[in-house]
């Protein structure tokens, strides 16, 4: 298995009217080929930032990044995103990297017919002839599941669902066969059974294209579906990652747990109350020298207070950033 | 186990409420983030200042008349003298005493213009949005059809039709500026009706006054304010366009307007007493206008944009 | 979109048939339209017998079925000044206003887009300074006083242009100037607004991360979507400069519909005042209804009825 993403380190600021955020706070993941790696948070954990940040989508000013290495590996070599020039992340922006976003109607040109809004991306970096991209535009329709794609060619967003729209948009990602979908909460903001089809959806062409996604969500629920691996972000940092199997049974962070408790559970015999994790998400103004959990955290004791934990490893390929060991009951020995 | 209390940032996060010192503080800072607020604001305060105190600070009753010094030029011009600074008209009239009681008339047109115009606006616009149906479609097809005509051309054929008073003048403004308020009512309570907190008052049985009163009037109040602000500006424009083509005030009224058209026959040979009158109405409209302008940033948090 | 355009000419019909309703009123809101029409040192036999003459005796429905009727028939009444029909009169002075008119919406055009995109997408820069502070004066300074000072400098002072009337090609210069600016002010804010808010859309980000290069993305996605709205407005000016110039047409003595109206009034020529009512009424009507047609075109989300 290649690693085709590595981040190291990765640290984004935005410098605003009310002060500084610090949205990232030193990310740090990896990505093989193939590969589905889910990131979870809530609001402002900073998810979507960090994947923005990876290709110079956010807006600078008021944002920065002032650190960290995103190597990108692809046949022509190794190169590190957040080193590259404008130009060149152009390339790779639709080329080899797609992006699925949240809400279908805002992401998509409501003027423009959406077989134009596809080979428009196909023009522009397979350099195809107009005939060949609207015969691909319509083959690419059709693998996404939208019928008679030759008359939808010429149709407008407003004319289709959300659950419609939203294949078009997983259209336009995966136009120019890219290595890696990064995937913005895709199914947030649609209606439940239309959700799990896109699921599915995503799966299928997994399985077709070997792409690798990256799928960013709140809901544990969807990750459970279809994610290898599970990281998981609060505060601008991350907080824990593991395989999906193991991040479920044997999560080790207590937030995590405050997440997994607040799913609500089919397959559980007895009724139990959803958790709630007491407590509101840290503001981002303030620069911690601390766990940014520890308010929250019923574990917690005076060296969450002293220092920020970093990711230490507590299984096989689980890595956990806490000082509080849950299956001993005390302080970790590190 | 050590436990803090819950983050003191996240609980003033969770504290929508704000103060209203912790409002007044904000605007305070956004008024000096951006000056040209306090500058329009000060251009403002000046008309007014002069407008309420012009029996104090004007030097010559603005009626009186003198025409062995008349068409004298400003003071610092040959022939000039610095007991008319600005020099006097066609009359003998002092240039500067008419120039500031002329704010009278046009803060007064302004004024009551929009005070007319935003509350029959705002009357019709809020039972348009809230009632709906067919008194929605009449009402807004009334406003339509007002907005969509030529402005100008009815003012000044109203003002020809009803004659030269100060009265006719601000119930035409005030009326024929009435739908833009119905207009921008509407859309607001439309806005606030549908969006869920109308509903959620409703169920939790509040009355409608209440609604009235908590929920819708003051969502209306931003965008209102910066509307009155802007009308205001135009109706001291127009006042003068029509006192231009003498359909304004009568004649010995000092009014902006009026001086303008006492002006024009003079233009060639005695330029001063338009080019006053028309610094004064640039002068207000510049102050108004940005003063509307930095209102429209204020009032409305959606537009608040991040600076380093 | 033929239902939609079906559906704005009926609305266009209704509006027009609004304005014949307040024009005929206005001219009897003082109770007396005889009195208006006549001289104040009328004798009461005079008016009397021109109010017989003029029909106002008749019942109201008779003499508005009457006006309409004439109207439909392209009847606008009868001058009092110069006795011949009202229409011919304000056809005769149309292509002034007009010239007029376009100029000064070719202006503000020219000036106030450009101005107004550079200012949308760098902003802060100093010609979005430069933009907003021509936007500001524009919408500030009273233009008809500015034609004034204009016409002062540059026609009497240093004879580079004619100071009235429309003799020759240099006539129309400084009074389409002036007419023209608080327009250009107007699409300067406008432009650099709507580029600002479509440059934060959602569809734009989708089409950064498309790769798309800046000048695609500025064509395709920003602009396209930026004209939906200026559309609209330059419409909605166009209609404002045919019907407002009125002052400017004063100053400049400009020999248009405008000046026609000023003239009318002091004659008391009501007859010819309603004339000039209506139909630039109508003419404004009429493009508005282009308008909304031309957003159509743009916006297909108005022309599928969304």
């Amino acid at each position: 298995m290649t690693t085709i993403l590595d981040v190291r380190d990765l640290v984004t600021k935005f410098y605003t009217l009310d002060g500084v955020v610090n949205a990232v706070n030193g990310v740090s993941f990896d990505l093989d080929e193939g590969e589905t790696l889910a990131i979870v948070g809530e609001s402002g954990s900073g998810k979507s930032v960090t994947m923005m940040s990876l290709l110079g989508l956010i807006p600078c000013p008021p944002g920065k990044i002032e650190g960290g290495t995103a190597h990108f590996t692809t046949e022509a070599g190794s190169h590190d995103l957040l080193q590259m020039s404008v130009d060149e992340l152009r390339e790779v922006r639709g080329g080899q990297i797609g992006f699925v976003f949240q809400d279908p109607i805002s992401t998509l040109n409501p003027i423009m017919t959406i077989g134009e809004q596809i080979t428009e991306t196909l023009t522009r970096h397979l350099k195809l002839t107009k005939q060949e991209a609207r015969e691909r535009t319509v083959k690419l329709l059709s693998s996404v599941g939208i019928p008679d794609p030759q008359l939808r060619y010429k149709a407008y967003p407003f004319q289709f669902s959300g659950g419609m729209r939203q294949r078009v948009v997983i259209a336009i990602a995966i136009a120019c066969t890219p290595k890696i979908i990064i995937a913005d909460e895709p199914t947030t903001a649609l209606d439940v059974t239309v959700q799990a089809q896109i699921v599915d959806l995503f799966k299928r062409l997994r399985e077709d294209l070997g792409v690798a996604i990256i799928w960013i969500t709140h809901d544990l629920g969807v990750v459970a579906g279809i994610a290898d691996r599970v990281l998981v972000m609060y505060g601008g940092r991350p907080v824990e990652i593991a395989s999906v199997d193991e991040l479920y049974e044997n999560p080790q962070h207590p937030y995590t747990l405050g997440l997994l408790g607040a799913l609500p559970r089919l397959d559980t015999r007895e009724s139990r109350r959803l958790v709630s994790i007491r407590g509101a998400p840290p503001d981002l103004l303030i620069p911690l020298q601390h766990c940014p959990f520890a308010w929250r955290c019923d574990y917690a004791f005076d060296r969450c207070w002293e220092e920020i934990p970093p990711l230490l490893p507590v299984a096989l390929r689980h890595q956990s950033a806490c000082f509080y060991d849950l299956e001993k009951g005390g302080p970790r020995s590190v | 186990m050590v436990t803090r209390e819950t983050t003191p940032m996240a609980d003033s996060l969770l504290d929508v409420e704000r103060t209203f010192k912790d409002r007044l503080a904000y605007m305070g800072r956004f008024l000096w983030r951006d000056r040209s607020g306090i500058v329009g604001l000060v251009m403002f305060a000046v008309v007014v200042f002069a407008a309420v105190f012009a029996p104090l600070i004007a030097p010559y009753d603005p009626l009186e008349q003198n025409l062995r010094d008349a068409k004298m030029p400003p003071a610092w011009s040959e022939g000039g003298s610095w007991e008319h600074p600005l020099g006097t008209d066609n009359l003998g009239r002092d240039l500067l005493s008419r120039l500031i009681y002329g704010a009278r008339v046009s803060l007064t047109v302004g004024f009551f213009g929009v005070l007319i115009a935003a509350g029959l606006g705002m009357v019709f616009g809020a039972i348009a949005g809230y009632v709906g149906g067919r008194v929605d479609t009449f009402i807004m097809a009334v406003v339509n059809l007002v907005l969509s005509l030529p402005y100008l051309l009815f003012v000044v054929v109203i003002a020809s039709i009803l004659g030269r008073s100060l009265i006719n003048v601000i119930l035409i403004f005030g009326i024929t500026d009435s739908p833009i308020f119905a207009r921008v009512t509407r859309g607001e309570v439309l806005r606030i009706r549908e969006s869920g907190y109308v509903e959620s008052a409703i169920s939790a049985g509040a009355r409608t006054g209440r609604i009235i009163f908590d929920h819708i009037m003051p969502n209306l109040i931003g965008p209102l304010v910066t509307l009155a602000t802007f009308e205001m500006s135009r109706m001291i424009f127009y006042e003068a366009g029509l006192g231009f083509l003498g359909l304004s005030v009568p004649p010995s009224v000092p009014s902006w307007g009026n001086m303008l058209d006492a002006g024009r026959k003079y233009l060639t040979s005695y330029p001063w007493i338009a080019l006053w009158p028309g610094l004064a109405i640039m002068w207000t409209s510049l102050g108004m206008n940005l003063l509307g302008d930095w209102l429209r940033d204020v009032l409305d948090p959606r537009l608040r944009r991040a600076r380093k | 979109m033929q239902r939609y355009f079906l559906f704005k000419a009926g609305q266009s019909i209704l509006l027009l048939l609004g304005v014949l309703i307040l024009v005929f009123f206005l001219v009897r809101v003082t109770g007396d339209p005889a009195r208006l029409m006549m001289p104040r040192e009328a004798s009461a036999e005079a008016v009397e017998a021109f109010r017989e003459e003029m029909g106002f005796n008749r019942p109201l429905i008779v003499q508005f079925g009457d006006y309409f009727l004439g109207v439909l028939t392209g009847d606008f009444g009868r001058s009092l000044h110069f006795k011949s029909p009202a229409l011919e009169l304000v056809v005769e002075r149309l292509p002034a206003t007009v010239q007029l008119a376009t100029t000064a919406l070719v202006f503000a055009m020219v000036v106030g887009i450009p101005l107004g995109l550079v200012g949308g997408f760098n902003p802060g820069s100093w010609v979005d300074s430069l933009g907003r502070f021509l936007a500001l004066l524009g919408q500030s300074i009273p233009n008809f006083w500015l034609g004034l000072l204009l016409m002062l400098f540059f026609a009497v002072r240093l004879g580079w242009l004619p100071s009235f009337g429309r003799d020759e090609w240099r006539s129309v210069i400084l009074p389409a100037f002036v007419l023209g600016l608080p327009t250009m002010g107007q699409l300067v804010r406008l432009t650099r607004s709507a580029v600002l808010e479509v440059r934060g859309e959602d569809f734009i980000r989708t089409a950064k991360s498309k790769g798309l290069l800046p000048r695609t993305i500025y064509t395709k996605h920003v602009l396209r979507n930026v004209a939906i709205p200026l559309v609209s407005v330059i419409g909605v000016q166009f209609g404002y400069m045919l019907g407002g110039s009125i002052i400017i047409e004063t100053v400049f003595a400009w020999p248009g519909i405008g000046q026609l109206l000023e003239q009318a009034i002091g004659w008391r020529d009501y007859p010819l005042v309603m004339a000039i009512a209506v139909f630039t009424s109508l003419a404004v009507l009429a493009i508005n209804l282009l308008t909304d047609v031309a957003y159509a075109v743009i916006d297909p989300r108005i022309r599928y009825g969304h």
